[in-house]
């Protein structure tokens, strides 16, 4: 069966260009970094080089760049590694709809003698800023704001929310887990401190992520071990996937543009095409502040996980923030903090596309999804309460 | 990605009785919308006072359509004192098992056969008289929750949420579930002072009545349910000597049936020695 990938907000295919430049690292290049002799220095050069790269997408200086394990590492050391450099600070400030690598870190603080902040979002997944600017006191040591979110795909003004951090004297850090490779990032006019990213997302291969430290920000390790990443980060460098990832963020620098015409294209034709195709359907999340390739939409009065399953045998994947996906009872936290109605939250599903869909691809879901959705609708108990109270 | 039996997805997929029976006999709504799942059972009486007719409409996940599908087959042809002896193990049962979290899929299925019943005998039974609310979230009342724990033999909290989902949502009224718990299992304890822990040796008398007790109980409606039947040739020590009937005698899947399901039964109702062999005709 055909593949039809639309869950790119979950994870990414590895690009093939960036699986080809890996290859010679295993078994041909396998040197450490950290040697002394000319072959594991030549790798030493290839991991220089891909981290000028990495720095070069979101226009920082490679000196900047800390190579992790995932983007939940770099979340906690960017928190950890602040809170540890600020011990009389504590208070932190974070948001109601962050990825769970800051939200349960938050959680877990809050029982270890933190104040945590969560702030609000209103119907659109918005911030209030003025709340955000009256909860930093001199008490706060950071202020953790996703630049987008990855279940609705609303990005935050963060230019605006740095400056305001900046200028109360928190330390400010972004997880931009979701943003990397989709829209342009210039950390020479935005003053984050720290900046969290991951491989995976941006068609490199799971298992490697990036803190961003801005030159001059205090940061107390997190992996504590050898001298690696200037002290920052212990352990041997992931060479192979240093290099991929320094492939992944060329390649997505040239992507840019077609991310932003072609793919943010192909999403708005599905979503007016399931608009046009099937009634009683809400988009979430602000459809003026969003990523090109995401598509939060909800089904009212059916439920998500059975949605998934009828298109998983047609060989579509997405994903729901539905109860049922997750093993909890409740839907998605960021649809609940955005006040979604029962009646639609259930039936959310997330289509996040890539450059490597098609106008096909696109047309084949429009074609499946609606009698999907109609069948479900057909057997559910409130559709035919509420088409008999219309009618 | 859940793991569910083949049976789960093909009653999900290709679900029995859809709709709504015209004119029902009884009508059971229980669910809502905002606990995410909900289910409409009707049914028809024939003139022997058998369900001759029962439809379902579901909103929810997969197990959910798949357990209210298989609700609408297991009470089909009983009377209503048969069908009431239903309780939502057999509902998984039927589907071959369901994962732990969606457990409360087939309690749905049972609480919508007791109001469809009720109902069909003049009464409606509000959940807010039967007991207090325990879980805000969702609406369980201590009743629901002393109930299912009784007849799953739950033994944690976490059990108690994948059931009958309280306590899965704000989770303020986990302390409360755990003395609910603690109260429910002290009780069955002290019902028990004859057994007294561990379980003690059982007298052969004791065991034939257990084993015999078990298969009616637990066993053959299940197997019924899929068109087959069980019976007892044997008992020698622990071992214990079964034919199976119907379907079952020429289904390919026995040999799971009697190790998966009917040895498990028997090892959980009446000692953990017990093995089952067939005896083939």
């Amino acid at each position: 069966m055909k593949v039809v990938y639309m869950d790119n907000n979950a994870t990414t295919r590895t690009a093939p260009e960036v699986v080809e430049a890996m290859l010679p690292y295993f078994s041909t290049y396998y040197g450490n970094p950290s040697s002394m002799h000319y072959f594991g220095g030549q790798v030493a050069k290839e991991v220089q080089e891909a981290r000028s790269r990495v720095a070069a997408l979101i226009q920082a200086d490679p000196a900047e760049i800390v190579f992790t394990s995932c983007g939940t590492e770099s979340d906690n050391a960017a928190i950890w590694g602040t809170l540890n450099s600020y011990p009389d600070k504590k208070h932190l400030i974070t948001t109601r709809v962050e990825h769970p690598a800051v939200l349960n870190l938050a959680t877990y603080l809050s029982k270890r003698g933190y104040r945590v902040t969560l702030l609000p979002v209103d119907r659109e997944g918005r911030l209030d800023l003025d709340q955000l600017t009256a909860a930093i006191t001199d008490e706060t040591a950071i202020v953790s704001v996703m630049w987008a979110n990855n279940e609705t795909g609303v990005q935050f003004p963060v230019e605006e929310i740095a400056e305001i951090v900046k200028s109360r004297g928190a330390v400010f850090h972004t997880d931009a887990v979701q943003a990397v490779g989709k829209i342009p990032i210039d950390l020479s006019r935005t003053p984050v401190d720290l900046l969290a990213f991951s491989g995976h997302k941006l068609h490199a291969p799971k298992g490697i992520g990036v803190l961003y430290i801005r030159r001059g920000t205090r940061f107390t390790p997190f992996v504590i071990g050898g001298h690696q990443e200037k002290g920052r980060r212990g352990g041997t460098e992931n060479v192979p996937y240093i290099i991929g990832l320094g492939q992944a963020c060329r390649q997505a620098q040239t992507h840019l543009g077609e991310e932003n015409k072609r793919v943010r294209a192909l999403r708005d034709r599905l979503e007016q095409g399931i608009l046009d195709r099937i009634p009683n359907v809400l988009i979430n999340g602000d459809r003026g502040s969003r990523l090109p390739n995401t598509l939060s939409v909800s089904f009212e009065y059916v439920e998500g996980e059975s949605i998934l399953l009828l298109l998983s045998n047609l060989g579509i994947c997405a994903s729901s923030g539905s109860a049922c996906t997750s093993g909890s009872l409740e839907p998605s936290h960021v649809l609940r903090a955005m006040g979604v109605p029962f009646t639609a939250a259930h039936g959310s599903i997330r289509f996040s596309l890539s450059i490597y869909n098609s106008e096909e691809e696109i047309a084949y879901v429009l074609d499946r999804l609606p009698p999907i959705i109609e069948r479900l609708r057909a057997i559910s108990p409130f559709w035919k309460k509420r088409t008999a109270e219309a009618g | 990605m859940w793991d569910y039996t083949e049976k789960v997805k093909e009653y999900f997929e290709n679900p029995k009785n859809i709709g709504e029976v015209e004119n029902p006999d009884g009508v059971g709504e229980v669910g809502s919308l905002a606990c995410g799942d909900a289910l409409r059972l009707t049914f028809k009486l024939d003139e022997d006072q058998r369900i001759k007719e029962a439809r379902f409409q579901t909103f929810g996940c997969a197990s959910a359509i798949a357990s209210s599908s298989a609700l609408t087959e297991l009470i089909q042809g009983k009377t209503l004192e048969e069908a009431e002896k239903l309780t939502n193990k057999d509902i998984a049962a039927f589907l071959g098992g369901l994962p732990k979290e969606k457990m409360h899929c087939s309690v749905l299925g049972e609480q919508a056969l007791s109001a469809a019943i009720a109902n069909y005998r003049g009464r409606t039974i509000p959940k807010q008289q039967e007991g207090e609310i325990v879980c805000e979230c969702f609406g369980v009342t201590d009743k629901e929750i002393e109930r299912v724990i009784r007849e799953n033999g739950l033994k944690t909290r976490e059990e108690v949420t994948n059931y009958t989902k309280a306590g899965g949502g704000c989770e303020t009224c986990h302390d409360k579930i755990e003395a609910l718990l603690a109260r429910v299992l002290k009780e069955e304890r002290e019902a028990r002072p004859a057994e007294g822990p561990p379980r003690p040796a059982l007298t052969n008398i004791r065991k034939m009545k257990l084993i015999e007790e078990t298969l009616e109980r637990e066993i053959k409606p299940a197997l019924k349910a899929d068109g087959g039947d069980i019976d007892l040739i044997d008992i020698d020590g622990n071992k214990v000597l079964v034919a199976l009937r119907g379907a079952c005698s020429s289904c390919r899947a026995a040999e799971v049936t009697l190790k998966d399901y009917v040895e498990l039964k028997l090892k959980e109702f009446v000692t953990p020695e017990i093995t089952v062999e067939e005896v083939k005709p």
